[in-house]
């Protein structure tokens, strides 16, 4: 009796679990499908995502292509970790330089062709051949890499890439060992696309995908439209989770106050613009249940030209930090709750942070007020008072009202400062060639992925810096070869012992913060405001809004 | 336009105690008689004497630097101080509102931009640049105009034929196109044409470019005026004196179109004024830290929803100097050539 009792109180919680299982599923089910109105004020350029290097579409990527492996959609710090994609698994071996990955069987591009062994190291070829903006930097370490730099159209990467279509097996073999390549892995750049792809950027034509969506048609001057991929079926929900709306438009054109009025009336249901400065009130108050918050790993920064007068001079560099008020930054942003001062490289909470702040009425960890007599000594004693300075900033409202506050600063120190807009399409490659000659700019770097050398060694690494060339990150110009030389140890040491090399990246932030390249203004927050019939917003700290996985019905 | 302008008895004088009245003694009276240009004309002067009076009002009256960001400053309200950027602490306590007009002559008369400064002591500033753009833009304008249209007319043949091609080439392009092309090169790079070398910041820039987009408006006219005071008798009564090229246009054309310079003169002003004003709403006009009346709608733009007199304020500038110059053109005109007022009455 006992027994029977026990037998239906199983088969009654079993009943339930199935019954609360079905109704869940069901309940998600019940999201699927209409469409998802995004905006955007400009087109992103290329949507080739082996070329593209905009958060713009990176964010879109999410949903579309895939990698061998990529980085887990999911909510907040958990997006940092890499997983399996196309890949069912991989094995490192020869002491991290190579690498072995089995393909997943069964995957269809969207437009119906297998994916096979093939399109993997086609793709590895055409990262060089379409002279990807990462080539250089991340995929550099493959064998066969020099030469593919040296010579793109015939780049075959031989004994770099070797894909074994019995096996299933692709295995990437590097010069040296990197522990940083499995993110370098997870990033659109190394997308798997077919290998039938033109060996050039495919500019406005998408290129088949093999994720939850494919892009149906693209007009950079009108909108881009997503659309479920028919050939997609959902092999591992940590990598590409299958999307809620059936198709995903982004549509350009508005204005960014028209695009926050157009969500407020439920036209449209994200804006990729950061809101304008007198709407932000409004948000916080009227839609504060359609207004989230997030705290990014990014900062904002005034790169100055160590080659150049008036900054190549240490102590005009030192005065310029000393002299910013931070909290005048801080509201010229959006006010405390958008951004944090700050005073060095790498964002609070990332590897290798240790809280430092030199230039500020009392030194410490945190920045506390602007210290400007300290820095008109230090103008007088560097020799550059009343130099002429430019500072160059974008068009966009906050990033010329920071260049404008700048100037301000500036002149109230001793040098004679202007500011300049440059339009936004141009004014990140305008800031990088030397022959521009720019002195100090307003910029801002959002990391790749998390890693110290994403910001220390790219930002200000000798490597990075190109004298002549659109593409010299190291917009300072800055090459201090003792701590360059640091920056190598501590990537080698992460092979081995990734604690002592976050301590030594810490080190190295807190060294090229003395030197003061650049002055670090504050840590941005980011603001998304999506119409009030957007449902499970989720936001990943790596890629951003996780487009697809919210729902609109 | 006529040659009557030289040495006419006015009808107005009749009567046997006809005095001969000088042309120009004669349109002052018809100018003084005209109240609506008149009080334009005062209208004109209280605004440019309060935009000269900029830094007085921002040194001993408003104690502000207009050109000095103050975004973290305090001011006086009401004998209290309060921040002059406020932040939100409703909600979720998003976005920094600056402080609106006081009304106060002392405090943020009217109100603070998104860098802190006083709008009002910006407007004073401001006006003075765009007053200084326009007049020096339109005098270069109406003087290279008489110089090009006056040659081009009085020695026709192959000399008006090239002249007249020129001023039609730079009259091909929208002049809008034209100058937000020639801003948008020089901006960048500043200009360098021999000896002059001016920098991207200089007020000469949009002073160069505006003054000289609109010389095809003003020199085709005179040119025409030219083509028909010489074949008027005067002039080749006084080219049968055998009067030399250049004593004809000095003493016989020159005093017969300086006129119509002279009536174009207030209207290319307030064009060129809104021609400085829509280039530095661009950012392509005025630069940073200097203001002008477009600059300062530019940066009202961004503030547009929560504090929108900061660019009303110059917008309402802008449109009560351009219609006081308007309709001061229009009396001057009058007042020159009341034929012209008399053929637009004319049904």
């Amino acid at each position: 009796m006992k027994d029977r009792k026990a037998l239906v109180a199983v088969l009654l919680v079993a009943a339930a679990a199935v019954f609360a299982a079905g109704s869940s599923s069901a309940r998600t089910n019940d999201h699927r499908g209409g469409t998802l109105k995004l905006l955007a004020k400009a087109a992103g350029g290329t949507l080739d995502p082996q070329v593209n290097y905009t958060l713009e579409y990176w964010q879109l990527y999410q949903a579309s292509y895939d990698g061998l492996l990529a980085f887990k959609k999911a909510g907040g710090n958990a997006a940092f970790d890499v997983v399996p994609d196309l890949a069912s698994g991989y094995k490192i071996k020869n002491g991290g330089k190579t690498w072995v990955f089995n393909l997943r069987k069964g995957i269809k591009f969207s437009n119906g062709q297998r994916l096979t062994t093939k399109d993997v190291v086609a793709s590895f070829q055409r990262i060089f051949k379409v002279k990807s903006p990462t080539s250089g930097s991340f995929y550099a370490g493959i064998i066969g890499a020099s030469k593919c730099l040296k010579t793109p159209a015939t780049c075959t990467l031989a004994g770099g890439v070797i894909g074994n279509a019995k096996n299933n097996t692709v295995t990437i073999n590097l010069t040296a060992p990197d522990p940083e390549f499995k993110y370098k892995l997870a990033v659109p750049h190394a997308s798997i696309v077919p290998a039938s792809s033109p060996p050039n950027d495919a500019g406005t034509k998408p290129l088949p995908t093999t994720g939850a969506y494919y892009f149906a048609s693209y007009d950079p001057n009108k909108a881009l439209v997503m659309k479920r991929n028919p050939y997609f079926k959902e092999w591992s929900h940590a990598a590409m989770p299958a999307g809620y709306p059936d198709q995903i438009t982004q549509s350009y054109g508005l204005t960014v106050e028209s695009q926050i009025t157009a969500i407020e009336n439920g036209q449209a249901d994200w804006t990729l613009e950061a809101p304008p400065a007198d709407r932000l009130n409004e948000l916080g108050t009227k839609y504060a249940e359609q207004t989230h918050v997030e705290t990014l790993t990014a900062f904002w920064y005034a790169p100055m030209n160590v080659n150049i007068p008036p900054f190549n001079s240490l102590k005009a560099r030192q005065a310029v930090n000393y002299a910013i008020d931070r909290n005048a930054l801080v509201k010229i942003f959006g006010g405390p709750k958008l951004a944090v001062p700050s005073c060095q490289v790498l964002p609070p909470g990332f590897p290798g942070n240790k809280p430092y702040c030199p230039y500020t009425k009392n030194p410490g960890t945190k920045w506390s007020a602007p210290d400007v007599a300290k820095a008109k000594k230090l103008v007088q004693e560097s020799g550059q008072k009343g130099a002429k300075v430019v500072v160059i900033s974008p068009d966009d409202e906050v990033q010329k009202a920071v260049g404008v506050y700048l100037a301000s600063v500036l002149n109230q120190i001793g040098f004679k400062a202007s500011s300049k807009t440059i339009s936004g399409n141009i004014a990140f490659t305008y800031a990088q060639n030397t022959k521009n000659k720019v002195q100090i700019n307003v910029q801002q770097w959002y990391q790749d992925y998390p890693a110290a050398s994403d910001f220390l060694n790219v930002l200000f690494g000798c490597d990075s810096f190109h004298p002549g060339s659109d593409s010299s990150i190291n917009m300072a110009g800055f090459c201090n070869k003792p701590i360059d030389k640091q920056m190598h140890r501590a990537l080698k040491l992460e092979q081995t012992n990734f604690p002592a090399a976050n301590a030594l990246w810490a080190k190295i932030d807190h060294q090229v913060t003395d030197q003061a390249p650049m002055a670090t203004l504050f840590t941005p927050r980011h603001i998304d405001f999506v119409s009030k019939r957007v449902g499970n917003f989720v936001f990943s700290k790596q890629f951003y809004w996780l487009v697809d996985q919210s729902w609109v019905q | 336009m006529s040659g009557a302008v030289v040495g006419e008895v006015p009808a107005e004088a009749g009567g046997l105690a006809a005095v001969a009245v000088g042309p120009w003694q004669l349109a002052r009276r018809r100018l003084l008689r005209n109240r609506v240009a008149l009080a334009m004309a005062v209208l004109l002067l209280v605004i440019v004497v309060l935009c000269l009076c900029a830094p007085l009002y921002a040194d001993h009256v408003a104690h502000t630097d207009p050109f000095r960001s103050n975004v973290s400053g305090t001011t006086i309200v009401n004998g209290k101080p309060v921040p002059v950027m406020k932040s939100s602490t409703q909600g979720l306590g998003l976005g920094v509102t600056p402080i609106g007009p006081t009304w106060d002559i002392h405090h943020y008369f009217l109100g603070a931009d998104e860098q802190g400064r006083d709008v009002a002591a910006r407007l004073l500033y401001g006006g003075r640049n765009s007053l200084l753009i326009g007049t020096s833009a339109a005098l270069i304008t109406c003087f290279l105009a008489l110089l090009v249209g006056g040659v081009a007319g009085f020695f026709g043949g192959i000399v008006d034929g090239i002249l007249s091609r020129l001023l039609d080439v730079v009259w091909a392009f929208p002049v809008y196109l034209l100058a937000i092309s020639l801003s948008t090169v020089l901006i960048a790079r500043g200009l360098s044409f021999g000896p002059i070398h001016l920098t991207s910041g200089s007020l000469l820039l949009p002073i160069a470019i505006i003054g000289l987009v609109y010389i095809p408006y003003v020199a085709r006219p005179i040119r025409g005026e030219v083509l028909s005071i010489r074949r008027r008798e005067f002039v080749e009564a006084a080219i049968g004196l055998g009067a030399s090229n250049w004593r004809l246009l000095w003493s016989d054309v020159l005093p017969n179109v300086i006129t119509t310079a002279i009536v174009l003169f207030p209207l290319m002003l307030a064009i060129d004024m809104l021609t400085e004003a829509a280039l530095s709403f661009l950012s392509i006009g005025v630069q940073e830290p200097n203001a002008s009346w477009g600059t300062i709608i530019l940066d009202g733009q961004d503030v547009l929803y929560t504090r929108p007199a900061v660019a009303l304020a110059p917008g309402i500038a802008i449109a009560l100097t351009v219609l006081a110059l308007n309709v001061l053109g229009d009396g001057i005109r009058d007042a020159l050539d009341p034929r012209a007022k008399l053929r637009r009455t004319e049904p």
